[in-house]
């Protein structure tokens, strides 16, 4: 078993997959695309070094079953793809939502729609990653903006599908993706990992989804005589399919309602020089790195502008978003696509804040000089 | 005087509280799903480390009633779902039950990608000629000038003969036979769950209620008797020559038993060899 732990320099896509490995995943179906095929090629390399499998796939759709299979076989799981991929495995990350999968799916977005930029960043997959399944549901997405946060947040988005039982989305960008950075890697034994519940009952008395108090469901393998059934249909506690709305209601109520309970636990945000901020800037993934250099110019001009960076996109900070706007003067959100997560803004600030959005339409970064420029007329 | 029995002799392997079973009167699925269970208590494998992943479709329900893990997956998909759950937990054997429109149509890539690979999986495929789930539409398989509902002036698209596209992919078992030939259906699912590798076993089934009502067929032992009249059993027979003509003879048998390294051994070995340099 070789993990790495020391100082790198490697580029995110490389820090992605070596997170996965010290997240103690041993099982990689993807197929290649630009910016994430690096994650790939790595996986192919490295996971035979630790006991894993990696397998490429005829496609993204293919992809996405073979890690819910694996993670079905009790194996940590991920792929990782970029904006056509991610529109192909959308139908079985719903899948993994109603089966309760625990597994990782990495988007290295780039700039769509259909082909678009295939080699060059954006951010315009935010919502698919909130609703691109159909029908109704929750999720959780991080937003990574460097090679060591790729690193950290893939090992984050592992412990957080283990714990809630769900597909984590990590959505990077093809900025961060290819971007080489020094990445520090922590001996395994400080790494703290999270492994999914196991049933305590003997066979004849799992139901498989029958949740406890967190509302998740403890979850049986494959080949340990539970001899369970699980469904893409609406089901009951014993996973048989009921076709009926109460059925729905009960089940929909708990898939959204696990993470809406916990979401103290999941949301992380990162803040700078909020106390006395009159505008604050909203933003994630390479976008937060820019807009933090902004901020910082901003404050050298005497303007009190702060920071609030998601590192968690979904579930969305609602109650901060709601407090903030209570006493701030004006949101600016930069982000490369044409407004996305400005709009989860300017709905929780609800009209007691100003949200302006800063759109970018990908194929490169913010100038920091434009974010300073909201910044300051939105203190005017 | 006939009396009705308390109890199925399979029903230690049945989802008993989830009978009665939505498959219509006459379809071919309740006795193939019997079969698959003889075969498999045949075949002497341990119940507890053996899995079925459905897809979607009537034959999709079967991972349902079986009382083994079972997964009912997304459309065309049982495939690369059942080739994580194999590649990942090696000791099981896993068995995909689904339909001719899921495997062949909409999953027909991985169906071809899993063969080619020779992934160490059994696919039971049953074949009822077209979307019985939907209402019956025009399936891969349905026979040309054969009417369903969107092909209301018969069909006119050439089919797939599911034996030959295994066997041109790679499968290393491939054998046919319909819903009437229960106990060489049994024998080939035992042989299928001990053939190490890809292996692909068509079970012809009739569906009474739609195709067969378009089909001037409208009874299950109409079918019954068709399969009877007109099955050809010829083992070996050449997989190219065995596809199927609207009322027309439905050749059975073991076509491809063959010997080849699976997914598994050729990276087993490659990675050995990779140390040993």
């Amino acid at each position: 078993m070789r993990q790495l732990a020391g100082e790198f320099f490697m580029n995110g896509d490389i820090a992605c997959a070596e997170g996965a490995i010290s997240a103690g995943c041993r099982f990689f179906a993807g197929y290649p695309i630009t910016p994430a095929t690096e994650i790939a090629e790595r996986m192919a390399e490295r996971l035979p070094e630790v006991g894993g499998l990696f397998i490429q796939m005829e496609d993204e759709l293919a992809s996405m079953n073979a890690i819910l299979g694996a993670s079905w076989g009790g194996v940590k799981s991920m792929t990782a793809t970029s904006g056509p991929g991610f529109s192909l495995m959308m139908e079985n990350f719903g899948l993994g939502i109603m089966l309760e999968t625990p597994c990782v799916l990495a988007n290295v977005q780039r700039a769509g729609p259909s082909t678009g930029l295939p080699t060059l960043v954006a951010q315009g997959d935010m919502m698919q990653a909130r609703w691109g399944a159909h029908g109704c549901y929750s999720v959780i997405a991080l937003s990574p903006g460097s090679p060591q946060e790729m690193y950290d947040y893939t090992i984050k988005a592992f412990n957080l599908s283990e714990k809630y039982r769900l597909p984590v989305l990590l959505m990077a960008d093809a900025a961060v993706g290819h971007m080489s950075e020094k990445v520090v890697i922590p001996p395994p034994d400080d790494i703290k990992l999270f492994s999914r519940r196991k049933p305590t009952v003997p066979p004849e008395k799992y139901l498989p989804y029958q949740p406890g108090a967190d509302l998740v469901p403890p979850m049986a393998i494959a080949g340990e005589g539970y001899r369970f059934h699980v469904t893409g249909l609406t089901h009951d506690e014993r996973g048989y399919p009921v076709m009926t709305a109460e059925a729905q209601d009960k089940l929909i109520r708990r898939l959204v309602g696990k993470i809406e309970q916990n979401q103290d636990d999941i949301i992380e945000i990162e803040s700078d020089w909020l106390d006395d901020a009159e505008v604050v800037v909203c933003a994630y993934g390479i976008s937060a790195r820019i807009a933090k250099f902004a901020v910082e110019r901003a404050r050298e001009e005497g303007i009190k502008a702060g920071m609030l960076k998601l590192v968690t996109v979904w579930p969305f900070p609602e109650q901060t978003i709601r407090q903030l706007a209570k006493k701030i003067k004006a949101f600016v959100v930069p982000e490369i696509n044409c407004g996305q997560i400005s709009l989860e803004v300017e709905r929780c600030a609800g009209g007691a804040a100003a949200t302006v959005l800063v759109p970018h339409m990908g194929g490169g970064v913010h100038r920091p000089e434009t974010i300073v420029e909201a910044i300051r007329k939105a203190a005017r | 005087m006939i009396q009705a029995m308390e109890r199925h002799p399979m029903d230690a392997y049945l989802r008993t509280d989830r009978l009665p079973h939505i498959w219509c009167p006459g379809c071919g699925l309740g006795t193939i799903v019997h079969c698959f269970l003889i075969g498999l208590l045949k075949s002497g494998l341990n119940p507890d480390k053996v899995a079925v992943v459905s897809g979607i479709g009537c034959t999709g329900r079967a991972a349902g009633y079986i009382k083994l893990d079972s997964f009912h997956t997304t459309h065309g998909r049982a495939i690369p779902f059942a080739t994580g759950l194999k590649l990942a937990n090696p000791d099981l054997k896993v068995v995909v039950i689904s339909g001719d429109g899921d495997i062949v149509s909409i999953g027909g890539n991985h169906f071809i990608h899993a063969a080619r690979r020779n992934i160490d999986l059994t696919v039971l495929c049953v074949n009822n000629f077209n979307y019985g789930m939907t209402g019956g539409q025009l399936g891969p398989t349905t026979p040309l000038t054969a009417r369903t509902t969107t092909s209301p002036y018969g069909n006119y698209e050439q089919p797939f003969n599911i034996p030959y596209l295994a066997a041109a992919s790679g499968a290393v078992y491939v054998a046919r036979w319909t819903a009437y030939h229960v106990t060489r259906l049994q024998k080939a699912i035992t042989e299928a769950l001990l053939k190490k590798g890809f292996s692909l076993v068509e079970a012809i089934s009739p569906c009474p209620t739609v195709y067969g009502r378009l089909n001037r067929m409208p009874t299950g032992l109409e079918h019954m008797k068709y399969y009877k009249d007109n099955s050809l059993i010829k083992e070996g027979a050449d997989p190219r020559e065995v596809d199927i003509k609207l009322n027309g003879q439905i050749v059975c048998g073991k076509f491809v038993d063959i010997e080849r390294p699976t997914f598994t051994d050729l990276r087993n070995e490659t990675l050995r060899q990779h140390k040993d340099k």
